[in-house]
C-alpha cells in the first residue's frame, strides 16, 4: 500500500475542504454564544402552551425583536437577548407573565461585555499556547532523530489543519442549524488538538523506531511503511472514539451537541491528517518538494 | 514470574473492590459525587466591586470586608457547600450549588444595605433624592467639630422586627454612642417645624408596604432608640438581617450570574450515565469482535477503567458538569486506545513467528513509547484547559472537563500497562494460548 506517494491528492482534499469551509466562513460567519458576545438568556416553561410565533410576537412587542428564540424538546423557551439588568428582567418576565399566564424560569444566565471580550482573548491565547507547547514538546520528544523540528512543526500544521476544518464545517451547520461557538466548543477544539496530536504521534513514533532499525535508506519507503504498519490501529482507535461521541450526540442532546459535533469533526479530521498530512508533509520537506508541490496546485487546477 | 503476576492480579482485586465499595458508600467522608451547577442547579454570580472611593491600600481589607459580610448573607440560606471567594483584585464568586432562589433573594446578596437619613432641602440647595415626597439633602449635624451623616452605619447591630398592637410592622434600631449624638442633633432641629425625616437606601427612598416612600415627621427628639414604620413584614425581616450582617463597604455590580434551575440537570445526569453505557458496551464488541481474546480482556479492563475512574471523580473530588461527563464518555473510547496500540504490536510480534509469551512482552515494550509519547500531548491539553478554566468567569465545565479528560488518560495508561497485561499472562502456557485464531483471526487461517 502506497499512501505518501499520494500525498498530494490528500493535501487537495485538505485544501478543498478548508477553502470550502473559509467561504462558509465569509458568508455565515460564525455565530458566538453569549460567553463571547456577552447577552442574557433566558429558560422558560410555561404552564399553558404558547405558540412560537404568539411568543416572538410578544417580545417583538416588549421591545426584544432582535431576541433569539429556541424551542426546546422539552418544550421550554431559550430567550437569548442583549445584556438584561435586574428591572429590565422584572419587566420582562411580569410581562410575559400577564400575556401568557404563569411561568417558571429554570435558567438564567447573563454575561458582560467585559466577562465576554476576557473569554474570548483567554481561549485565543489558550488555543495559542496548546500549539506552542505541542511544538515544543514534540521536539523535544524526537530530539535524537535527525531535524526534530521537522516533526514538532508538522504535528502542529496537522492540528491546525484539524481546528480549520473544524471551524469550517461547523460553520456551514452552525449556519444551516443555528448552532453557536461557546466554551464547550472551546473545550472541544481543544480536545480535536490533543487528539489530533496523539494520532500523529503514534505514526511518528513508528517512523523513530523504523529508522533505528534502518528499514531503508529511502526516508519516503520508511515513513510509508510506518504508516501502514500503524494504519489499522489509527482507524480503530478512532472508531472506538467515534462510536462514544455518537452515543453522546444521540443520547445527551441538544445541551452537548455543538460540543459533540466538534469532537466528531474533529477525530475525522485528525485521523485523515495524521495519515494523509502530517507523515506526507515530513516526506515533503525531507525532500525539499514545496516548490513542486506548488507547481502541482496550478497545473491541476488546470487539467 | 508467575508468583509475581498473581500477587499483581490480586492487587487488581483488591483495588477493583475498593473502587465498587467507594462508589457505592459514603467513604472518607464523600457520601455522593459533587455534580456542577449545569447538572445540579444552583447559582454562579460573579460581582465587580466599585473600588473608586477605596485607597489602594485598603483593598484587600475592603474586599475581606465583602467577602465576610455576604457569607453572613447567605449562611441563614442553609446552602451545603457555598463558595464565597475573591477573586483578582476587584471580583468576588459565589456559587451557591443546588439552590433555587428568587430574584428578590438574590438581589438581597448584594446589596449594600446602607440607610440614609435625608431632611428636606431649601429651595436653592442642592438635593441628593428627589421624590413624590420633595427634594431631599442629607440629615447632618456637627459632631465633634465635623459635619456628620446620619446613616445606619451608626446602627448597632442588634435590630429587629416586631408588630405594635394595631398590627403594624415596626423595624426597632438602636444608636451607637456616636449616632446618638447625631440623631439628637437633627431630630431636636427637625421637630419643631414638624419635620419629615426621610430614609432612603441608594438612590431609592425605602419604600412602605402601600408603595410610599418612607418618611415620618419627626414627633419627638430620638436620642438611642428608634423604630422605622410600614414595611412590609417580609421586607422588614430581610432588612433587619441584613443590617445585623453588616452593611457592604462599597457597592457591586453583576458581571456574570448562571442561576439553572434544579430540575434542568437532573435529566442530564441520566443521559449521560445511558449515553455512557452505551458507549461502552458498542466498544466492547468492537474490540471483542475484531481482537478476540484480547479483546475480550480489552473489555474487562474497560469495565475495571469505568469503575476505577468514577470512583477517582468521587473520592478526588472531581466537579462532574456536563462538559466533564462528556470528558468521561470521550475517554472511554481513548482509553481503548493503548489496549489497541498493544494488540496490534502483538499481532505483529505473532506474525513475525514469536510465541505467545514472548509477543506479550516484546509488544507491551515496544508500545510503551508510543503511548507515553502521546499521551503527554493530551496531558499538555488537559494542563492548558486546566488554566483556561482558572481565569475564565464562566471556567468551572472547562476546568471539570480537564480533570475529567486527564484522569482518564492517566487510569487508561494504567489498566492498558498493568492491567490488561497481567490478564494476558495469565493465558500464557494454558491450552488457550496454542489456538492463535483466538488472538487475530487471520492468523489462524494461515
Amino acid at each position: 500500500m502506497n499512501i505518501i506517494g499520494k500525498r498530494f491528492w490528500f493535501f487537495a482534499i485538505s485544501a478543498l475542504i478548508i477553502v470550502v469551509g473559509f467561504i462558509s466562513l465569509a458568508t455565515f460567519g460564525l455565530r458566538y454564544g453569549i460567553e463571547f458576545s456577552s447577552g442574557s438568556i433566558l429558560r422558560v416553561s410555561f404552564e399553558q402552551a404558547v405558540a412560537l410565533g404568539d411568543l416572538r410576537q410578544e417580545l417583538s412587542n416588549l421591545g426584544y425583536g432582535n431576541a433569539l428564540i429556541q424551542h426546546t424538546e422539552a418544550g421550554d423557551y431559550i430567550i437569548r437577548t442583549h445584556e438584561l439588568d435586574r428591572e429590565e428582567k422584572t419587566v420582562l418576565e411580569e410581562a410575559l407573565v400577564a400575556k401568557f399566564g404563569q411561568l417558571q424560569e429554570t435558567e438564567f444566565n447573563t454575561v458582560s461585555p467585559m466577562v465576554a471580550r476576557e473569554t474570548a482573548q483567554n481561549a485565543a491565547i489558550a488555543v495559542a499556547v496548546a500549539a506552542i507547547g505541542i511544538l515544543l514538546y514534540i521536539t523535544w520528544a524526537f530530539h535524537r532523530m535527525p531535524k526534530p523540528f521537522h516533526y514538532g512543526t508538522c504535528a502542529v500544521i496537522a492540528l491546525v489543519h484539524d481546528t480549520l476544518m473544524a471551524l469550517g464545517v461547523f460553520s456551514i451547520i452552525g449556519g444551516l442549524l443555528g448552532w453557536e461557538v461557546d466554551l464547550k466548543f472551546i473545550i472541544g477544539i481543544l480536545a480535536v488538538i490533543g487528539y489530533s496530536v496523539n494520532n500523529t504521534v503514534v505514526v511518528f513514533d513508528r517512523i523513530r523506531e523504523n529508522q533505528a532499525l534502518g528499514v531503508s535508506p529511502d526516508f519516503e519507503v520508511v515513513v510509508n511503511r510506518s504508516l501502514v504498519e500503524t494504519l489499522s490501529r489509527s482507524l480503530n482507535t478512532s472508531l472506538t472514539t467515534l462510536f462514544v461521541v455518537l452515543a453522546l450526540m444521540l443520547f445527551v442532546g441538544v445541551a452537548i451537541q455543538n460540543f459533540a459535533a466538534v469532537l466528531l469533526i474533529g477525530i475525522v479530521a485528525g485521523t485523515f491528517s495524521s495519515i494523509g498530512i502530517a507523515p506526507s508533509l515530513l516526506v515533503v520537506w525531507e525532500r525539499g518538494e514545496w516548490g513542486r508541490f506548488l507547481q502541482w496546485l496550478p497545473l491541476r487546477g488546470k487539467s | 514470574m508467575l508468583r509475581k503476576n498473581t500477587l499483581v492480579l490480586i492487587g487488581i482485586a483488591g483495588l477493583f473492590i475498593f473502587a465498587i465499595i467507594a462508589l457505592l458508600y459514603p467513604l472518607f467522608g464523600r457520601e455522593a459525587m459533587r455534580l456542577g451547577l449545569d447538572l445540579q442547579g444552583g447559582i454562579h454570580i460573579v460581582y465587580q466591586a466599585d473600588l473608586s472611593a477605596v485607597e489602594p491600600a485598603e483593598v484587600g481589607n475592603v474586599m475581606d470586608g465583602v467577602v465576610e459580610v455576604i457569607g453572613n448573607r447567605i449562611n441563614p440560606l442553609g446552602v451545603t457547600e457555598p463558595v464565597i471567594q475573591r477573586q483578582g483584585q476587584d471580583r468576588i464568586l459565589v456559587e451557591l450549588p443546588g439552590l433555587s432562589i428568587s430574584d428578590k433573594e438574590k438581589e438581597r446578596l448584594s446589596r449594600v444595605a446602607l440607610l440614609e437619613f435625608g431632611e428636606l432641602a431649601d429651595e436653592g440647595e442642592e438635593a441628593k433624592w428627589e421624590n413624590e415626597r420633595g427634594r431631599w439633602k442629607p440629615a447632618t449635624a456637627l459632631v465633634g467639630g465635623q459635619e456628620k451623616e446620619l446613616t445606619s452605619r451608626y446602627f448597632k447591630e442588634n435590630t429587629f422586627v416586631t408588630q405594635d398592637r394595631l398590627g403594624g410592622v415596626l423595624l426597632v434600631f438602636e444608636w451607637d454612642e456616636e449616632g446618638s449624638l447625631i440623631s439628637e442633633k437633627i431630630t431636636s432641629r427637625l421637630v419643631e417645624g414638624q419635620q419629615p425625616l426621610g430614609i432612603f437606601e441608594g438612590d431609592e427612598p425605602l419604600r412602605g408596604e402601600d408603595g410610599r416612600p418612607i418618611a415620618p415627621v419627626v414627633l419627638s427628639v430620638i436620642t438611642d432608640k428608634g423604630q422605622i414604620e410600614g414595611l412590609s413584614f417580609t421586607e422588614a425581616e430581610a432588612l433587619s438581617s441584613q443590617l445585623n450582617a453588616g452593611r457592604l463597604p462599597v457597592s457591586l455590580e453583576i458581571l456574570y450570574d448562571q442561576t439553572v434551575s434544579p430540575i434542568l440537570g437532573a435529566d442530564f445526569v441520566d443521559m449521560s450515565v445511558k449515553a455512557g453505557i452505551i458507549g461502552i458496551i458498542i466498544v466492547m464488541l468492537f474490540m471483542m469482535i475484531y481482537y478476540r481474546l484480547p479483546g475480550v480482556i480489552a473489555s474487562l479492563t474497560l469495565v475495571f477503567y469505568g469503575v476505577l475512574v468514577l470512583a477517582l471523580f468521587k473520592l478526588w473530588p472531581v466537579t462532574l458538569t456536563l462538559a466533564g461527563l462528556g470528558g468521561f464518555i470521550l475517554s472511554i473510547g481513548m482509553a481503548v486506545d493503548a489496549n489497541v496500540l498493544i494488540f496490534e504490536r502483538i499481532k505483529e510480534e505473532l506474525r513475525a513467528g514469536r510465541t505467545l509469551g514472548a509477543a506479550i512482552e516484546t509488544g507491551f515494550n515496544r508500545a510503551w513509547t508510543a503511548i507515553r509519547d502521546s499521551n503527554v500531548t493530551t496531558f499538555i491539553v488537559c494542563a492548558i484547559l486546566f488554566w483556561v478554566g482558572s481565569v475564565v468567569v464562566a471556567g468551572a465545565p472547562v476546568k471539570g472537563f480537564a480533570w475529567t479528560l486527564a484522569i482518564g488518560v492517566a487510569v487508561s495508561m494504567f489498566t492498558a500497562i498493568v492491567v490488561t497485561r497481567t490478564l494476558l499472562r495469565l493465558f500464557v502456557g494454558t491450552a488457550l494460548a496454542q489456538r492463535a485464531s483466538l488472538f487475530s483471526p487471520y492468523l489462524g487461517r494461515k
